[in-house]
């Protein structure tokens, strides 16, 4: 079994729709850790050691975040600049997180087709997140497409909200019991492109 | 009476004269009270005559110098400092001593030259210690190596005095009657050891143990003048403790100030005494001006100008070898030499003592008076041609990089106030490295801090005399924390008045005192319990449910608010009261809509912006 850490990044959580919704759905499982690091650290004010203990702790690190300027919210980018410290997480000797895999899991209110080449947004999900690849690939990590939900807005039906919310329970939960096959995942777009055809039934 | 008051009167009118005088003329204050007292002595204005009486009881200035100089040596330092004193003053002491008494046996017997030699191989502590302090020096690397000598010289005195009586050549005039300060009773070997250890243990219990509790309880009458009592009486009584058992009493009051450099007491004792010795000094230096005698000095002009010369040059080739010898770095080696070349006013004591008991005849111990009193009138003068020609060549850089070295408790920042407030940010400036110099008023909480481990002092702070032994005036910064507005006001002006370089942070009981110290001209200020208010207002909206960033961000977003507003309001507070209060609620209405407007985005409008496929729609 994988113990999987959700670093949880939602400056107003109060207001999130769609974020909370997936949060929801997997707080108080087993082997899932979540962490708001909004709520840790209101003054950005970060635990460095805490949070390499924390990553030290689990197998699999999620970045759970609605996509803000075609990016993360600011605590991640802080929460990289200061954890990921040489000599821990890179460098000869920094190999804290190696072997560990990655992911991000995104909300976003542009649609599927705005993040195309050629679609309003210009680029695609996969270019816009690339720093996250590569600063996995620095850290020998295995990194994973994400987790994407595209298209987001308060008026989203309920049904189509609680599709997302059973969908990420699954893939959350197919990950920490190691029934997702790695190599098949990395040939889709998005790792929700096609659940069932990266995850093998119990 | 008369007499006295008009002695008491010429004294200080010459020396408020001279030294102002001297200060414009850069020369240093020793210097200025020389001079003086040549120009009211005997062979100037005539204006006083009989200086011994004076000199003897002036003397106590020495004494009262010393006691401050320990104050600010802690234990600690002085161990630290004990292969300085042994190994660099022993050998001054001996290496000036050997070349003096070989100079002396080509005219005299051995056992006058050895006489001269032991008496003139000591400096004068009262010049160099005021010089060293008034030009910064004491807490030098080459400072320190000095006052070592000077310690060393200090404790010589005594056994030098058991010596003498056995050079005498000739039968003893008289009753051996010498110097009040420097005494030695007529005890056989080991009993006069024993009464010595006994006396030196009541030094340091009285200082350690009976001192602290008299002074709280002096402290607590909140009478200045009973402290300033209680102060004197201490030395004093230290000296006479030590003349009796035959000590030096310059010794007795220094071990009594290392002692007690540890309390509490520590700054108010120093601002106590000070102007004492200061006085006592001055008009010491005045009597040995009025002292020189000028008939004498010129009938022997050859002979005294070759001792003084001889003396000065032969010490001062002595402390140079000496110098060398002990690896002092370079920089260091000319002050070193130069401070320490003169003769001191110890020998005006042994000389005497010397001629009582029957080793020097009486001629002799006048010229050479003459000449030792010459060569401490030179010894400014060298010093001040070392400022001129050889200090600049010499950089700064040198002298300080030492001092920080030797100097660990290089207090650069003054927290008056060690209350609640006062405390959280000592612990908070403390553990960040920096040690700030901590001044208290209430004697309890002193007295319990230190228990906690605080190196808090009693005193006054707004008091200007304690300020300046607390070190104001080298200091960069003063913290004021004190518990009540009207002190810290007063604080606040005596410090922009007469320390303008020091930065001033103040902590401001409220928004009234606020404005108050913004009209001293105070930027640098916090109202006491604003921070606090807002750190549990956060608290509050988190326990009422809002997520702790935005609780955070509001709580960020009402200081800001509220911090932009200030001078705002203080303009009107001080141009146009009336309205000040309806401006202040305006205000605030301000404040509460903006606040508000903040968590009422609209998040509809919002993600239809960014949910539209195409942003540009
Ligand atoms: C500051 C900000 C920046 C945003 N930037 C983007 C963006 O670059 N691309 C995008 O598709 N949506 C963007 N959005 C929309 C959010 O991604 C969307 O509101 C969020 O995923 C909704 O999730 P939630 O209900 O958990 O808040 C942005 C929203 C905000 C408030």
């Amino acid at each position: 079994m994988n113990k999987i850490l959700i670093l949880f990044a939602h400056p107003a959580f109060k207001r999130s729709t769609i974020n909370a919704a997936l949060r929801d759905g997997i707080e108080g499982e087993d082997g899932i850790t979540i962490h708001d690091l909004y709520g840790a650290y209101p003054d950005f004010f970060i635990d460095v050691d805490y949070e390499q203990r924390l990553c030290e702790a689990h197998d699999i690190i999620i970045f759970q975040h609605p996509f803000y300027w075609y990016s993360t919210p600011a605590i991640l980018k802080e929460w990289l600049d200061l954890v990921l410290e040489h000599g821990w997480a890179y460098g000869s000797q920094g190999n804290a997180l190696a072997g560990k895999y990655t992911l991000q899991a995104i909300t976003a209110g542009g649609d599927g087709a705005s993040y195309r080449t050629g679609g309003t947004n210009g680029h695609t999900i996969g270019e816009l997140i690339s720093p996250y690849r590569a600063t996995a690939s620095l850290c020998g990590m295995h990194w994973l497409p994400p987790f994407v939900v595209l298209g987001v807005h308060r008026g989203l039906p309920g049904v189509i909200v609680n599709g997302h919310v059973e969908r990420y329970r699954q893939a959350i939960i197919a990950l920490r019991d190691g029934r997702v096959n790695y190599q098949e995942a990395a040939r889709h777009e998005y790792l929700n492109s096609n659940l069932k055809a990266i995850i093998r039934e119990p | 009476m008369e007499h006295f008051l008009l002695q008491l009167f010429i004294f200080l009118i010459a020396a408020t004269i001279a030294v102002p005088l001297a200060r414009t003329c850069r020369l240093g204050s020793v210097l200025g009270y020389l001079i003086a007292g040549i120009v009211i002595g005997p062979f100037g204005l005539s204006l006083i005559a009989e200086t011994e009486e004076i000199m003897h009881f002036t003397e106590f200035g020495v004494v009262m110098m010393l006691f401050l100089v320990g104050l600010e040596l802690k234990p600690s330092l002085l161990w630290q400092m004990r292969t300085p004193i042994l190994g660099i003053g022993g050998s001054q002491v001996f290496f000036s001593t050997v070349l003096i008494t070989l100079i002396g046996i080509l005219f005299i017997p051995w056992q006058q030259a050895l006489a001269i030699g032991l008496t003139l191989a000591l400096s004068s502590t009262a010049i160099v210690l005021q010089t060293l302090r008034e030009k910064g020096l004491l807490n030098t690397g080459p400072g320190r190596s000095i006052f070592s000598v000077l310690l060393f010289q200090d404790l010589a005195v005594i056994p030098i005095l058991a010596v003498l009586p056995l050079l005498a050549v000739a039968g003893v005039h008289g009753e051996a009657h010498h110097g009040a300060f420097f005494d030695l009773t007529a005890l056989p070997g080991y009993a006069r050891l024993l009464v010595v250890l006994v006396a030196i243990g009541f030094i340091y219990i009285l200082g350690r143990y009976i001192s602290r509790p008299l002074f709280r309880r002096i402290a607590a009458t909140r009478m200045r003048e009973i402290f300033v009592a209680a102060a004197l009486a201490l030395v004093i009584g230290i000296s006479l403790l030590m003349i009796a058992v035959g000590l030096s009493p310059a010794l007795g009051a220094f071990l009594a100030g290392v002692v007690l450099a540890d309390s509490e007491y520590r700054h108010e004792l120093e601002s106590d005494i000070e102007p004492f010795k200061g006085l006592l000094l001055g008009i010491f230096f005045i009597s040995i001006g009025a002292s020189l005698n000028f008939t004498l000095i010129g009938e022997q002009i050859w002979l005294i100008e070759g001792i003084v010369l001889g003396l000065v040059a032969g010490k001062f080739a002595v402390l140079f070898l000496v110098s060398v010898v002990f690896k002092m770095p370079k920089a260091e080696r000319w002050l070193f030499g130069i401070a320490l070349c003169q003769g001191g006013e110890f020998a005006f004591v042994l000389f005497q003592f010397a001629r009582v008991n029957g080793v020097l005849p009486q001629p002799l111990t006048e010229t050479l008076i003459s000449a030792v009193a010459l060569s401490m009138f030179i010894a400014p003068l060298l010093f001040l041609v070392y400022e001129r020609f050889i200090g600049p060549r010499i950089s700064h850089a040198a002298l300080s990089r030492e001092h920080d070295h030797i100097d660990g408790h290089d207090h650069s920042v003054i927290l008056a106030g060690f209350g609640k407030l006062g405390t959280d940010l000592g612990r908070f400036l403390i553990s960040a490295g920096i040690k700030p110099v901590i001044l208290d008023h209430n004697e309890t909480s002193v007295e319990l801090l230190r228990n906690f481990g605080f190196e808090v002092y009693y005193g006054d702070a707004t008091r200007l005399d304690l300020l300046e032994s607390a070190g104001a005036a080298e200091a960069t910064l003063i913290i004021i924390c004190l518990g009540e507005h009207e002190p810290a006001r007063q604080l606040v002006t005596l410090v922009r008045k007469h320390y303008p370089h020091l930065k001033i942070a103040v902590a401001a009981e409220d928004r009234r005192a606020v404005y108050e110290f913004m009209d001293l001209g105070v930027v640098t200020m916090r109202r006491k319990t604003f921070d606090s208010a807002l750190a549990l207002g956060q608290d509050a909206l988190q326990l009422l449910g809002y997520d702790r960033y935005e609780a955070y961000r509001l709580m960020r977003l009402f200081r800001k608010k509220d911090e932009d507003t200030l001078p705002e309001l203080y303009r009107i507070f001080t141009e146009d009261r009336d309205s000040y209060i309806s401006m202040y609620r305006q205000h605030n209405h301000e404040l509460a809509e903006l606040m508000v407007k903040d968590q009422q985005t609209d998040m509809d409008e919002l993600d239809k912006a960014w949910a539209g496929g195409n942003p540009h729609e």
